[in-house]
């Protein structure tokens, strides 16, 4: 099956079924949930056929690649391809969706029309997750990109919480404003290139002589692009709001996969189509990703309402992911790519545990818990759980990722690497004191009963757990499929690690 | 110098481990196994958990014991042995496996923790039998056992983190395993930031070794070391791993948690917060000593830092009440010897463990002793409230003593072989040094003797104070078998185990092999005898002023004034003021300022376009939610009108 459309087929049946669900008949009107996981987990399965297809050992720079001419008239073309970075993104994606529809199973219990749509933009938001990381056509991509914005301005503004709206128009200005900036640097890269029917290939605009200038604007159009959608201190703002608004499986898909849109971008785009510029933003750049972890885990500390703390965290994270990029080692590269991964997981069991217990308490606010220990122990142990892989204990996945990254910002830059890693005290305090705040002390004085976790919510929680210690554990096979991709990026930049200073004999292993 | 002797560890030289030691990975596999049954199980397991705990435990002693003798049948040079795992970590141009290294060192440990740690989990049966989260407890234990049996059977740096931190989650779990109790909680949260930092350092020393030997295996970095590597970057990387060693041992300056850490139930003071957690830091420090070999100057740093600890630890253990916070005192201060000693180099590191394998014994002993006293004392901790109880508990008053007497280093009990040839190493060097150092450990002894008395006379001897009557009523009995029966093997340790294993230098031989030995010709500053004559005195001196004060003179029950330098050590030299003052404060400041100001300021600030959505009047915000829901729409169909212009275009 060496030509079977894997890529348009992951695509095409989460977008079936936002229309089957849409199109339900009123009488089947609430099993709109059960449909939408029935299409998520097909998804899931072609998802994982498509991953058996992949060989990480091959020369291509992507592969399961489809391509068909769409406009030609503009260089556009329906190109889509993966290589493992892009892949394993869009397994964690296809793998957090059943997931996040399993945890808004009880989103809009008015149902009806409603709940229908609900789950249906769910399912069209996935599409174009698929699309973004398996573009491989500059403008599709591009198109991709901003397509997103819609079911999630629309899951936000109109499923959210109480500023909803104001949430939604933050994000969704911040998002086109960064989209915007980019389109002029992806029209601007097309009169660059080769041109021609395919022109927008990012095969065929890989490792063109842009000249210093040219390259470096239209670096920075990219770049900033991809800062506000990952997102970087100081155009962070709008994702406390926006997590804290959305619903929690809104906020999964858009902290734990879309933000990702933004790294990823970095690395496919801003590394591999502009080499020069990028190394010659790497201070800049570095400077901020050092801010956003520090600032973001400062922030954190600071946070009364659970789910913007954990936004916070995130801001730190995405510090890590794009530190571990522009170190431009194999090292810091692989541990970045891994990092995307993992925070996905990671923040997604905080998000949607962290929302069970907001359900049962009726609040955002972490002082309106404590002691919840002993109301909900086993929701307390899975939340600690989620904490940790989120403060990179060793052990759990993050950790790996983590490390990685640090070590690989080392080689090149010392100074950098040691301050980001005072992230690592930081991020004990935010989580540690969050649960102490919620979870110790006596138990409280509750006018109802409350459940302790449900079976639906252990479905939820136990892949992600199952994730953070395999993961934590045995990294390799993810490993494996990212490393090839990291190299190859890394050679188009022209850079190669540094080697060990104090080497014996050179014999070292 | 003694590199010689050093075994090349890595798969290379290290022969690969067969036989029984082929399945050392049980001993980390086996408790981990016991963790995830009672924690994964559920309330299914409340009934039998706590036995299937203790019953791994045994088990991951008993492979331990059978990898031991397969050690012992071979000769000493080829008894390390290196246990190929799994490829762990290919990251870019880091490529790491995961393996063990069983050698003399960490089979050492081995045995020492999975025996403590198993009496251990058979007290907890009798002293936690009527906790409704017993379970919970012991599944935490196996998961301290496990992570303490990874930590010191890694084979690199990284994989020594993974047990590194565990153990301290463990840790963190067990200390605040009465978190409805808020100051518990605060306890343990205070023990996971403190180690956090010394992580940092940890973390750091990876990076440089990364960096600067391309490898972090403990072979691959010993051989970078040994071949030449700058003094400055081993000088670095010897400091980085002190840091982290003094976040896991409690040293100075990062020793405020273990006090705190006392809240935790009364085994895991002994097991986590004596024994064995604590000590991994000079675990560390000597699995390292290839690195500080080389670097003199982190090596005159561990010795500082042991020194300080030592007396500092003593000096807060004279003044404590709280009859666990005097012990915890002393483990730091205990710790401190031992630290001291690896920082001394070839002629410390054997003494160093071989302190902390006594240590091991004597101090988890009293620990639990403490813990029968509190269980025959409705969990009264003032030692101003105890008085007398030599009578009412036999056995925990018998095997207290032997602990007692061993600390004291008196002779023939067993921290006298560890402590006695400490401060003789101590004393060996040129200059001023061994003056210093020498000195400390010296006094050291003297204000243990003091400190120890004082505990043991104010529990066990002189008037009771307490009464069996009224509203505090007490009435002290002594503990259940399976409490009392650990108890008196330790105490059989206490006492035996140090002439046990010097007897012809055993112990020391044993090690040699791993960290290199005694070089011929270094001899103290001063004579041994007389320097052991010093030492007996001092701590006869010790013992006599605590008697006069605490045994023979009345005690008062509320506690005195006391003088300026009574009170500094009651609040532990004023290290949590320190600490609030230097980092706490600011930090909370900073970060208040910091919320605000991304309210106020970033959020307000990242120009006109969010300037535009930042206000918050309703009437602006109308404005905008219409602006913005139809420029979404516009958008949809700009692009879907533009995409459909070209389609036909074509």
């Amino acid at each position: 099956m060496t030509n079977f459309p894997w890529l348009t087929v992951i695509g095409v049946i989460p977008l079936i079924g936002a229309a089957v669900v849409a199109g339900l008949p009123a009488g089947l009107t609430d099993r709109a949930k059960h449909v939408a996981l029935g299409f998520s987990l097909v998804t899931l399965v072609f998802g994982i056929a498509a991953a058996l297809q992949f060989e990480n050992t091959s020369d291509q720079q992507f592969q399961l690649t489809e391509q068909h001419e769409w406009i030609p008239q503009f260089g556009v073309s329906y190109a889509l391809g993966v290589d493992g970075i892009a892949l394993v993104m869009i397994l964690m994606a296809l793998l957090l969706t059943p997931v996040c529809i399993l945890a808004a199973w009880r989103d809009v219990p008015e149902g009806g029309k409603r709940e229908k749509n609900y789950f249906a933009l769910m399912l069209v938001l996935v599409t174009f997750m698929v699309g973004v990381f398996a573009a491989t056509d500059v403008f599709l991509f591009y198109v991709f990109f901003e397509a997103m914005l819609i079911p999630v301005y629309f899951l936000i503004g109109s499923y959210g919480g109480p500023r909803r709206q104001y949430a939604a128009v933050k994000f969704l200005l911040f998002s086109l404003a960064g989209g915007l900036v980019m389109l002029v640097g992806v029209i601007a890269l097309y009169r660059y290139g080769p041109g021609g029917a395919d022109g927008f290939l990012v095969a065929k605009l890989t490792g063109l002589d842009l000249g210093a200038t040219p390259e470096r604007l239209m670096f920075v159009a990219f770049f900033f692009a991809f800062a506000v959608k990952a997102p970087m201190w100081p155009v962070h703002t709008w994702l406390p709001d926006a997590a804290t608004e959305a619903r929690p499986a809104t906020a999964v898909l858009l902290v734990g996969v879309l933000d990702k849109v933004g790294t990823y971008g970095m690395i496919r785009f801003c590394l591999q189509l502009f080499p020069e510029a990028s190394k010659w933003a790497t201070p800049v750049v570095l400077v901020l990703a050092v801010i956003s972890i520090l600032y973001g885990a400062l922030l954190a500390i600071g946070q009364t309402d659970i789910m913007r703390l954990i936004a916070y965290t995130s801001v730190s994270h995405f510090g890590f992911i794009v530190l571990g990029i522009f170190a431009l080692t194999t090292t810091g590269g692989a541990g970045s790519a891994l990092y995307m991964l993992n925070h996905g997981f990671s923040t997604a069991a905080l998000f949607l545990i962290g929302a069970m217990l907001v359900a049962r308490r009726g609040s955002k606010r972490i002082p309106d818990f404590g002691g919840w220990q002993r109301v909900t122990p086993g929701l307390a142990g899975v939340f600690l759980v989620a904490g940790l892989s989120g403060l990179a204990l060793p052990g759990l996945s993050s950790f790996i990722s983590e490390i990685m990254v640090l070590v690989g910002t080392f080689q090149r830059y010392p100074a950098a690497a040691v301050i980001a890693t005072a992230g690592i005290v930081l991020a004990a305090l935010y989580i540690l004191l969050m649960y102490k705040r919620m979870m110790t002390g006596p138990k409280p004085e509750l006018t109802t009963p409350v459940r302790d976790i449900t079976r639906r919510e252990k479905l939820v929680v136990a892949p992600l757990i199952a994730a953070f210690l395999v993961l934590g554990f045995y990294p390799k096979p993810a490993l494996d499929m990212l490393n090839p991709a990291v190299s190859k990026t890394l050679h188009y930049v022209g850079v190669t690690d540094p080697a060990p200073t104090s080497a014996a004999d050179g014999s070292t292993k | 110098m003694t590199s010689l002797a050093h075994l090349a560890t890595a798969d290379g030289a290290a022969t690969a481990a067969t036989g029984v030691t082929a399945y050392a990975w049980l001993l980390v596999a086996l408790p981990l196994l016991g963790a995830a049954v009672l924690l994964f199980g559920g309330r299914a397991t409340d009934k039998w958990g706590p036995l299937f705990a203790t019953a791994m435990s045994w088990a991951a002693f008993v492979v331990g014991f059978v990898v031991w003798l397969a050690m012992l049948g071979r000769d000493g040079e080829d008894r390390a042995a290196h246990l190929h795992l799994f490829n762990w970590v290919p990251a870019g141009s880091f490529n790491l496996d995961a393996g063990m290294l069983v050698d003399q060192l960490s089979v050492t440990f081995v045995l020492l923790v999975t025996f403590v740690g198993s009496l251990i989990h058979v007290y907890s049966i009798g002293y936690m039998e009527h906790d409704p989260d017993k379970r919970r407890f012991f599944a935490y234990l196996n998961l301290f056992v496990a992570a303490m049996l990874l930590l010191v059977l890694a084979d690199s740096y990284l994989l020594l983190y993974v047990g590194w931190e565990g153990v301290g989650l463990a840790s963190y779990l067990l200390i605040g395993f009465w978190n409805h109790n808020p100051a518990y909680a605060t306890a343990a949260n205070k023990a996971f930031v403190v180690n956090r930092v010394g992580d940092f350092g940890l973390s750091v020393g990876i990076m440089i070794m990364f960096a600067a030997f391309g490898t972090v295996t403990f072979a691959g970095v010993q051989q970078a070391a040994e071949g030449g590597a700058g003094e400055g970057v081993l000088t670095a990387i010897g400091l980085m791993l002190l840091l982290g060693a003094c976040g896991k041992s409690a040293q100075f300056p990062l020793q405020s948690w273990l006090g705190d850490a006392m809240a935790g139930p009364t085994p895991v003071s002994a097991l986590i917060h004596a024994a064995t957690m604590v000590t991994a830091g000079v675990y560390l420090v000597v699995r390292s000593s290839f690195v500080f070999d080389h670097a003199p100057n982190a090596q005159l740093a561990v010795v500082i830092v042991g020194a300080i600890t030592l007396i500092f630890g003593a000096i807060v253990g004279c003044a404590k009440d709280d009859i666990k916070k005097a012990l915890a005192a002393s483990t730091m201060s205990q710790i401190g010897y031992m630290m001291l000693a690896a920082g001394l180099g070839p002629v410390g590191y054997a003494f160093a463990i071989f302190h902390l394998l006594t240590h091991g014994f004597f101090k988890a002993g009293m620990f639990l002793g403490a813990g029968s006293v509190m269980h025959g004392m409705n969990d009264q901790v003032d030692m101003r409230r105890f008085g007398g109880l030599s009578g009412a508990m036999k056995i925990t008053w018998i095997t207290f003593g032997l602990g007692w007497l061993a600390i004291l280093g008196v002779p023939p009990f067993s921290g006298f072989w560890s402590k006695d040839k400490i401060i003789e190493a101590a004393f060996i060097g040129e200059g001023w040094r061994p003056w210093v150092f020498g000195g400390a450990a010296l006094i050291g002894a003297g204000i243990t003797a003091f400190y120890m008395s004082r505990l043991f006379f104010m529990t066990f001897h002189g008037t009771k104070r307490w009464q069996t009557d009224g509203d505090d009523a007490v009435h002290p009995h002594e503990s259940p078998r399976t409490m009392t029966i650990p108890m008196m093997v330790l105490a059989v340790g206490s006492g035996l185990l140090g002439l046990v294993l010097s007897l012809g230098g055993t112990f020391t031989h044993w090690l040699e092999p791993v960290v290199g030995g005694h070089e011929e010709g270094e001899h103290p500053v001063l004579p041994v005898w007389l320097l052991m004559t010093l030492t007996l005195l001092l701590v006869a001196g010790g013992v006599l002023l605590a008697w006069m004060r605490y045994w023979r003179d009345e005690v008062p029950q509320v506690q005195p004034t006391g003088s300026l330098a009574t009170r500094a050590a009651r609040r532990d030299l004023y290290q949590d003021d320190v600490n609030e003052g230097v980092f706490m404060r600011p930090g909370l400041h900073l970060t208040r300022a910091l919320v605000f100001a991304d309210t106020r300021g970033v959020d307000g600030g990242v120009g006109g376009l969010a300037a535009l959505v930042g206000g918050t009047s309703s009437r602006l915000r109308r404005l905008q939610n219409g602006f913005a829901r139809s420029y979404a729409l516009t958008m949809l169909a700009g692009v879907v009108v533009i995409l459909g212009a070209m389609w036909v275009i074509q």
